[in-house]
């Protein structure tokens, strides 16, 4: 769907706010629109996401892991190659510039794993602004590294102690902090969420992700029969699917299983969640009977959300997109396999989406392609990995 | 005519402002809530804003956050809610609004959640959440059966402000600060000015409720001479609350509202 400018993808979407926030949104939407197209703004911005961040980051053949699986080729995009090591710097980068624009001095943002405040931090670092992040205190402890990190780039960490304490949290806490700043601050949101126009300018900063395997699958003469991505909230999802939803490729997107749909102890909203409103949005929700929000689970805090991006809640519904969903155990098999058999460590988000790549691979001819979106990198994740190890040592 | 238009034309009458007090249902639990209304009722309260817990309350400072949790923690549950609103309702006529989040209301569906709330005695709806844009099936569910009070900011813009009075009824909420619920000091120079032009956009045609940060009778009286038609204090009550005994509660909720409730009858 393009612009929607009446802020809803089908049912979904919207913008559900406090009163304070109207004007800041109004506001946002209409520089975003200005300066969209600007020739100024898009060639400064190519240039940080170039020489900055690394753009066009590899696709990569995982040859050893394709010949390994005896199915089709799997091709990596590589977003873990990028300046802060996640897919999150394309769209900091495209936000902190359009803050600047609006003059804005101050920048707040929330973040789950972590990687959304780092990539911020050095986004707001390189262009001269001031960035605070909010993050849920059960957050600061299990990605503690990123936490320095951001103290390293300059950037205050405010840790939320509200409900379940992880992304949800830090999300609410960004918005109290927004209504009570709106004048001086702008909201660098992280995800494929929130009220409108969030969704969509989001979306348009990672669609370089789903533009340039276009390209470099064009380039060796192949068009991609499966593109894979991991959805938490959806941003790297939205980014490589949305230039392809009009090809011919089946489209998955992973949702974060945790320890399996039955348990009430996953992520998967588009899976097991129904309708409702939060964060400013109409979309896909794990909820109770009541209306009341339900605590999340996931081996990666990138998951770890009760909600998703309402335009692929209307590609859920639409059947355009087939939303699946992988445990935290397929994850470290996943994990454990990409690391060996290529050398390359996934961010546990990434590494839902091999599980669902090597499923197809093993389903599919040789002659098939399978891209696979790569968010990010796993360093972040080794420790975690590690725990998971040893408290569950296969006997 | 609705309770709480015809609250606003007898307080006209007489001459006073409507003092507005807020509480969390089910907190510090259920038995409490109809205790403490019947000390807002006997302090003078004129209307009561009941609120219903949601577990993402991004417009609520911590005050009301915590109270959210607790609540929510002692299992109030939308049913239980409409029973204690029915108890209240056999013991008095006060009009009763629901603070809540949109959330609570589409999931069970709008047009079911307002025909049960009105029928247990709500009589109004505030939804900080909801934008005038996507209202359209909250208004239509309510229609002449409640009254939909839209909020207000200091920083809405004259034309919006034309546009939200004319979907809402009973009263307009005002939001007297940027920032979230809860006890504040002082009164800020643009909270002033907002109240004249809110009153002067509306020409009297609604009246207008000030909240967010109002706690104390010395804020009412000055938000009340800034030409507020109504005040509405809720943080300062949960803070009572919290430390008052249960025996007391009644008591000490009506004293407290009682000091509030004096500085909106004018002494000519």
């Amino acid at each position: 769907m393009k612009y929607p400018s009446n802020g809803r993808f089908g049912e979904f979407g919207g913008k559900y706010i406090p009163e304070t926030l109207v004007p800041a949104i109004e506001e946002l939407e209409e520089n975003y629109l200005k300066f969209k197209n600007d020739k100024n703004f898009k060639k400064e911005l190519d240039y940080y996401l170039k020489v900055y961040a690394g753009r066009p980051t590899p696709l990569y053949y995982a040859k050893n892991l394709s010949e390994k699986l005896g199915g089709g080729k799997i091709y990596l995009k590589r977003e873990d190659l990028l300046h802060g090591g996640a897919h999150k710097i394309n769209n900091t980068l495209g936000q902190a510039l359009l803050a600047k624009k609006m003059k804005k001095k101050r920048i707040i943002a929330e973040t789950g794993a972590g990687q959304h405040g780092v990539a911020t931090a050095m986004a707001c670092a390189a262009l001269g602004l001031k960035a605070e992040v909010y993050m849920g205190y059960k957050d600061t402890i299990r990605q503690k590294l990123n936490v320095f990190r951001m103290d390293l780039l300059g950037c205050k960490v405010h840790p939320v102690y509200s409900g379940s304490k992880t992304l949800k949290d830090a999300i609410n806490e960004a918005i109290r902090d927004w209504i009570t700043n709106v004048e001086s601050t702008y909201y660098l949101l992280g995800s494929a969420v929130g009220p409108h126009p969030y969704p969509v300018m989001v979306r348009d900063f990672q669609r370089v992700i789903g533009d340039e395997i276009k390209m470099q699958m064009k380039k060796i003469n192949k068009t991609p029969d499966t593109v894979i991505a991991c959805v938490g909230g959806g941003s790297n999802a939205i980014g490589t699917f949305y230039p392809l939803v009009d090809s011919n490729a089946e489209i998955i997107g992973v949702e974060a299983a945790g320890k399996g749909l039955k348990s009430k102890l996953h992520s998967a909203t588009l899976s097991a969640g129904s309708k409702g409103v939060l964060h400013g949005m109409m979309t896909y929700l794990l909820q109770d009977k009541e209306g009341q929000i339900t605590e999340t689970h996931s081996i990666s805090a990138g998951l770890d959300y009760p909600g998703v991006g309402p335009e692929h809640a209307y590609y859920k519904d639409t059947k355009r997109i087939k939303y699946h969903s992988a445990t935290d155990a397929e994850v470290i098999d996943a994990f454990l396999l990409l690391t060996r058999e290529e050398g390359i460590i996934p961010a546990l988000e990434s590494a839902h989406a091999i599980v669902e790549a090597i499923k197809v691979a093993k389903k599919s001819k040789r002659s098939e392609s399978i891209v696979v979106t790569l968010s990010g990198r796993g360093d972040k994740d080794v420790e975690e990995v590690q725990n998971y190890l040893n408290k569950n040592v296969k006997n | 005519m609705s309770r709480i238009k015809k609250k606003f034309a007898e307080l006209k009458a007489k001459n006073q402002k409507a003092l507005i007090s807020y509480i969390m249902v089910g907190y510090p639990n259920e038995k409490d809530t109809v205790s403490i209304v019947r000390g807002l009722v006997k302090g003078g309260a004129d209307i009561i804003e009941l609120g219903f817990p949601f577990s993402d309350p991004i417009a609520d400072g911590p005050v009301i956050q915590n109270a959210s949790t607790i609540s929510l923690n002692k299992g109030t549950k939308i049913s239980k809610f409409f029973n204690i609103v029915k108890k209240i309702r056999k013991e008095t006529e006060i009009p009763l609004v629901l603070m809540t989040y949109t959330n609570i209301l589409y999931h069970k569906g709008y047009p079911k959640f307002i025909a049960e709330a009105k029928k247990a005695g709500i009589d109004g709806f505030i939804l900080p959440d909801m934008s005038i844009e996507e209202s359209k099936e909250y208004l239509k569910a309510t229609k002449s059966n409640a009254d939909t009070i839209f909020l207000i900011s200091p920083n809405t813009s004259k034309t919006r402000i034309q546009k939200i009075a004319k979907v809402s009824t009973g009263f307009l909420y005002l939001v007297a600060v940027y920032g979230t619920t809860g006890v504040k000091t002082g009164i800020k120079n643009y909270t002033i000015k907002a109240i004249k032009n809110v009153k002067k956009q509306t020409k009297g045609k609604i009246p207008v409720g000030v909240g967010f940060g109002i706690s104390t009778p010395e804020d009412v009286k000055k938000y009340i001479n800034a030409g507020a038609d109504a005040v509405i204090v809720g943080s300062a009550y949960l803070k009572l609350i919290e430390k008052t005994p249960q025996n007391k509660l009644e008591e000490k909720v009506s004293s407290f509202t009682k000091s509030l409730k004096k500085q909106t009858i004018s002494k000519k």
